[in-house]
């Protein structure tokens, strides 16, 4: 499983791999975000954090259509299914997810803080939504795989991946933005969003892999 | 250890591709399936490694014990492409399935000087020909222990000189018990039962 995991990691980091693209989209969303809205550096502080959410959540979507299409591609898939007995597929898959929020996500939470000063935010706000990040993002990667697994046999099912796995993500979204703001504004409570949104990982961190596991093996042809 | 097939019928997107297809295998022995393009070797191969459902009929392992309880885990199942990636060296990609499917008698590198391509394994696997290629997928046949090898047309590819190399390595694992069943339309050099589709079906 280790290797796996490593290989790739290793995928992720040489060429071909979604590492930077995600990145580069998250910071083009972010950039452009002060000039569509205009100066205001109050509005730009309040609105930060739900937008650093959402951008970072349609990143997260990119790069997921290759997370079986390329092991379905050159033979790959085949053999990780046929390991069923050896390596459990649900425990493969939760590897491979892992191994792609590492890779590929990770990224993005590493690289929130630094676009939150161009949302003009405070530290604790920048803070909050980083650890948000951090914890929430694994979730839309466990959703992301039930949609890439169904959708592997697609040749271009990239779009098709996001338009479905969307609308199961709002959750996450809403918890993580709530979690966000309940740092800074004061009535607001920041640990109960911020221990459902734990909570949402760790129940999709179970089901999504089991889910896609099913659909991979039943997905042969 | 026993792979036994009975009445054994596949398809493909709904459409019937065979059917009664019958065959019993003893440890140390070979099947080679032979057949038009269309008559269903591939889909055949599928069906026994367990990546498509079987239309009818039974399959069975007998002897497999614990380690081999089913017939995917006894397999390697080698198909068209060759599973490997091409930004990682040979290496590394033999490295990984012999890690992750359990180690066999050869290391990496002996694999390798058996196929015939040491000291290229630092090579990325993108850099290798056709025929390269498929004989570092040969070797990951070699870097893990399994009882039954699937070989779907496993000589695509090589040269004469392969192809001989690869017919000795097929009839060395036959005689130290191992089982083949390898569908193709060239001559593999392999002693064995035919299994002749398209005809019967």
């Amino acid at each position: 499983m280790l290797s796996l995991f490593s290989r790739d990691i290793r995928l992720n980091i040489r060429a071909g791999g979604g590492a930077l693209t995600g990145v580069i989209f998250f910071l083009a969303v972010i950039a452009t975000i002060p000039f569509g809205v205009g100066p205001d550096l109050k509005l730009l502080a309040r609105i930060g954090p739900a937008i650093l959410w959402i951008g970072a959540l349609l990143a997260c979507l990119l790069g997921l259509d290759r997370l079986f299409q390329a092991d379905r591609e050159d033979g790959s898939l085949d053999l990780l299914v046929l390991g069923h007995d050896r390596h459990m597929l649900a425990l493969t898959v939760l590897v491979k997810c892992v191994a792609h929020w590492a890779g590929s996500v990770l990224p993005l939470v590493v690289a929130a803080p630094l676009l939150g000063l161009f949302m003009n935010m405070e530290p604790l706000a920048i803070g909050a939504t980083a650890l948000t990040l951090l914890v929430g993002t694994p979730a839309i990667t466990f959703i992301g795989a039930v949609g890439a697994a169904v959708a592997v046999a697609l040749p271009r099912g990239g779009l098709l991946i996001s338009v479905l796995v969307l609308p199961l993500t709002i959750p996450v979204l809403i918890f993580g933005v709530s979690a966000s703001y309940g740092a800074t504004a004061n009535p607001d409570p920041f640990l109960q969003p911020f221990l459902i949104l734990a909570a949402l990982t760790m129940f999709l961190g179970v089901l999504g892999p089991t889910a896609a596991a099913l659909a991979l093996r039943h997905g042969t042809d | 250890m026993r792979l036994i097939a009975e009445n054994l019928g596949g398809e493909r997107g709904g459409e019937p591709v065979f059917s009664g297809i019958g065959f019993a295998l003893e440890a140390g022995q070979a099947l080679v399936v032979t057949g038009p393009n269309g008559s269903g070797k591939s889909t055949l191969l599928r069906v026994v490694a367990g990546l498509l459902p079987k239309m009818q009929g039974r399959l069975l392992l007998e002897g497999g014990g614990d380690e081999f309880p089913s017939i995917a885990s006894a397999c390697h199942y080698l198909g068209h492409q060759n599973a490997m990636k091409t930004a990682l060296s040979v290496a590394e990609n033999l490295r990984f399935w012999r890690a992750f499917q359990g180690e066999g008698r050869l290391d990496v590198e002996e694999a390798l000087e058996t196929v015939g391509l040491g000291g290229i394994g630092h090579l990325p696997f993108g850099y290798l020909s056709t025929g390269q290629r498929r004989r570092a997928a040969i070797a990951k046949l070699l870097v893990s222990h399994r009882p039954l090898w699937l070989l779907d047309e496993p000589t695509a590819g090589l040269d004469k000189a392969s192809e001989g190399r690869f017919a000795g390595l097929m009839r060395g694992y036959c005689a130290e018990g191992g089982m083949i069943v390898a569908a193709t339309h060239l001559p593999l050099g392999l002693e064995g039962a035919e299994l002749r589709m398209g005809e019967t079906g």
